[in-house]
């Protein structure tokens, strides 16, 4: 079976420096997979690269073992690969509603409005303030609008970067609630994340980035145990 | 305008007498009204005889009738009226005004009948009524009002306030442009920014906003009837008809140029040019005797090759330089502007293919005519003649309504979601899948092909088509239009073209300094309502984000929420 996603000597480079270092990992179809790392390891990177903000230096990504690393950014959310970026950037201006059907901007199928319901469903908020300016939420509430608004393109595989930023742990383990509810109705799942603990305990493989390579990989399982991330990660000793 | 409010313990002891005192004020300025304000008759139309109230009189009326609404809304016969609309407010903003109105109009019969000995009692009279007014409003007490989205009448009775509201609108179009007088005419502009203003405060313009946006479809009609009746008002005198069709061949460029920076938010310097190359297309196509091209189609083809060939030039401008940020766009569209003009300045033959003629440009352009229906012939309608710019006028009417039609329709769909996403947050957008090139483009193509086909137009309607008239200051003039009415708004934008337009032809005497004072307005108005005159409520947020902590609740709440 080919994976979902597969990136393959992956190299980024903003002007002369290197961000990513050749890294490569797969991503198999319903897994979730986390990529994490401290402030600088090339995580955001990795995933803008793959979105197609940026265009990688070397290195190939297949999505469904179709290339799309030359692919235009446009295109890449209509072939199903979804971004939530990094500190959420909904439009704060616009209404939730609005913000959503933006997500859907790809799409010009009929079924929008249905989607647009379970959207809603999935979070009952939104649903409550669809009339409200989205710049009027509270940081948990604008990670919510961002995943919905990515789940609105229908992604077969859904990247979200650091969706945990800056919240509370209450609202942190909403969002981690959310991120389970979305795997089992088939949302392949690659999640960036500094929080290790959380992420990995999601999660069914783990790749931990360091400066621009990968230096450890394993199941969650595995790397929730394994003594060098629980001493750089998780705060042990 | 705002003026430092009064201590509060004096209003509180002195606020019972603020009710008298107001109707003693209005009933002044209205008895001062129909006496005699000037000895010399010839001064702001005829105010000199007593007891036949000339214009200037009748709006004092109106101002002061409109306070009395204001007092007896707050206490007496209308005071449900009062329950919703803020009167105190309302009514200090009307004698601020109403104040200045009288003032000026002191100063006007001083400097136009040479001395203040010309102001008759009557004057005097109405003039005192407006300072007693004004006191009078600084002792009213605010008071608490009901929400007035809630407040609703009967179906035909807020239809009805529509239709008198737009007919009220006509007339008062119909009168600016009769004023010859250009203090009468600046009278008339205080008179209404006054009631504008006092029905601002008072939250009846925001109550006719629920109205209209129940009842849409009447609005569109009552709007276009209205604009189509215009001319009927004018007797025959084609003098106004002519400023009227060159303000909507101006209100049309700068709704196309609207879609360009109000909805995609490309900043367009050069916009003009695509006006002028419709314009030289319409030109060069005619059946003029200098006309440079032998192909004569018919005029709805010439019309549309003008737009396509606007168009193109506008996708050969944009392809390169869509790509790069803001800035750099505003630079290079300035610079297209100017190459535009200079082309065509310089395709005479001489330094090229004779196109233009240069310098001289392209004169004699015939006037239209579809079948027997010349452009040029008076026709008469209901007993009124119509003459040569009338017809231009329902020509560019029917142009204006299918820009309108354009702009609503981009505006409303997902294309519109999409320029809005670009405008806010280019990177975002991105990821979202919106194509930011592709759509940039759309925009700028579309806006080019509007100010084309406007352009074909404006070919006949001027007679001749010359370098000189699309200058970079036209462009500069388009800007300002929809940066003062408001930017991505339809109404703000024909407001924004109108007053530009509309002022330089009535305020003569100003045009040594209407640069000075489109300067000044505009610098105006970016400290005192940076979203314009009419604001799209997407703006009204941009500019004032203080006034949006309402909504941030505690997060526990919301968890609470969703796990449940």
């Amino acid at each position: 079976m080919t994976a979902m996603l597969e990136v393959r000597d992956l190299k980024v480079a903003y002007g002369k420096i290197l961000a990513v270092k050749k890294i490569s990992f797969s991503v198999e179809e319903g897994q979730i997979v986390t990529l994490i790392g401290t402030n600088g390891a090339g995580k955001t990177t990795t995933l803008r690269t793959i979105s197609g903000l940026i265009r990688p230096a070397s290195g190939e990504i297949l999505f469904q073992g179709k290339r799309i690393d030359t692919v235009p950014a446009h295109q890449i959310v209509s072939l199903g690969l979804a971004h939530s970026p990094e500190g959420r950037k909904i439009f704060p201006k616009m209404s939730v509603e609005e913000n959503l059907l933006l997500g859907a901007f790809s799409r010009q199928d009929s079924e929008i409005n249905q989607d647009l319901d379970e959207t809603y469903d999935l979070f009952p908020v939104l649903a409550e303030r669809r009339a409200q300016q989205a710049g009027t939420f509270s940081g948990g509430e604008q990670q919510m609008l961002a995943m919905g608004r990515a789940m609105m393109s229908r992604p077969k595989l859904l990247m979200l970067d650091e969706p945990s930023m800056g919240l509370s742990s209450l609202m942190m383990k909403v969002i981690i609630q959310t991120v389970r509810k979305l795997q089992p109705q088939g949302t392949t799942i690659l999640l960036v994340e500094q929080n290790a603990q959380a992420a990995l305990s999601l999660a069914d493989h783990g790749y931990v980035l360091e400066v621009g390579t990968i230096v450890i990989k394993g199941t969650g399982k595995d790397l929730l145990v394994n003594d060098a991330v629980r001493k750089a990660y998780l705060g042990e000793d | 305008m705002r003026i430092p409010n009064i201590p509060l313990s004096f209003v509180t002891r002195h606020g019972s007498k603020a009710w008298p005192l107001g109707l003693t004020g209005a009933g002044m300025l209205i008895i001062g009204s129909l006496l005699s304000w000037s000895y010399d008759a010839q001064v702001l139309g005829n105010l000199s005889i007593s007891f036949n109230p000339g214009g200037l009189q009748r709006l004092a009326i109106a101002l002061a009738l409109f306070a009395v609404v204001f007092l007896l809304a707050s206490k007496g016969p209308l005071v449900r009226l009062g329950q919703w609309a803020d009167t105190a407010l309302g009514l200090r903003a009307l004698a601020t005004w109403t104040l200045l109105f009288m003032t000026l109009v002191v100063v006007a019969i001083t400097v136009e009948a040479g001395g203040l000995i010309n102001v008759q009692p009557g004057g005097w009279v109405s003039f005192l009524g407006a300072m007693v007014l004004f006191a009078a409003s600084r002792l009213v007490m605010p008071t608490e009002t009901r929400d007035l989205a809630e407040a609703v009448l009967p179906g035909w009775v807020e239809i009805l306030v529509i239709v008198v509201i737009m007919a009220g609108l006509l007339f008062g179009a119909a009168y600016a442009l009769s004023l010859d007088d250009a203090w009468a005419f600046v009278l008339f502009l205080v008179f209404v920014t006054g009631m504008a203003v006092a029905a601002t405060r008072a939250g009846l313009l925001s109550w006719l906003g629920h109205v209209t946006a129940r009842h849409k479809r009447v609005l569109i009609l009552a709007s276009f009837a209205v604009a189509f009746t215009f001319p009927l008002t004018q007797g025959g005198s084609d003098a106004n008809m002519s400023i009227a069709s060159q303000v909507l061949v101006f209100a049309a460029a700068a709704m196309g140029l609207n879609i360009v920076v109000g909805l995609a938010g490309l900043l367009d310097l050069g916009y003009i040019a695509f006006l002028g190359a419709g314009a030289y297309v319409g030109a060069a196509l005619s059946t003029s005797g200098f006309a440079t091209i032998g192909w004569k189609p018919p005029f709805i083809v010439v019309v549309l090759v003008a737009g396509c060939f606007s168009a193109t030039l506008g996708l050969i401008i944009g392809s390169p330089t869509l790509r790069v940020n803001g800035d750099y766009l505003a630079i290079v569209t300035l610079g297209f502007g100017e190459i535009f003009r200079l082309t065509m300045f310089n395709l005479d033959g001489n330094n090229g293919p004779d196109l233009t003629h240069g310098p001289n440009g392209i004169p004699a352009i015939p006037d239209l005519s579809f079948g027997s229906f010349n452009f040029g012939d008076t026709h008469v309608l209901l007993g009124i003649p119509l003459a040569r710019f009338s017809n231009y006028y329902f020509l560019l009417l029917l142009l204006m309504a299918f820009i309108i039609m354009v702009f609503h329709r981009l505006n409303t769909s997902r294309i519109g979601r999409g320029w809005v996403a670009i405008r806010e947050d280019e990177k975002a957008a991105e990821a979202m899948g919106v194509n930011i090139f592709g759509l940039k483009i759309l925009a700028f193509v579309i806006g080019a092909f509007l100010a084309g086909m406007a352009g074909a137009i404006k070919a006949h309607q001027d007679v001749s088509v010359t370098p000189d008239q699309y200058i970079f200051l036209e462009s500069a003039f388009l800007l300002a239009a929809i940066v003062l009415g408001g930017m991505g708004t339809i109404v703000g934008v024909l407001v924004g073209a109108v007053i530009l337009k509309l002022l330089p032809e009535k305020l003569r005497f100003f045009a040594d300094y209407r640069l000075l004072l489109f300067g000044l307005l505009l610098v105006l108005m970016m400290r005192f309502r940076p979203e314009g005159l009419v604001a799209s409520r997407r703006r009204q947020l941009e500019f004032h984000e203080e006034d949006e902590e309402l909504a941030i609740r505690a997060e526990g709440d919301i968890a609470e929420k969703v796990q449940a």
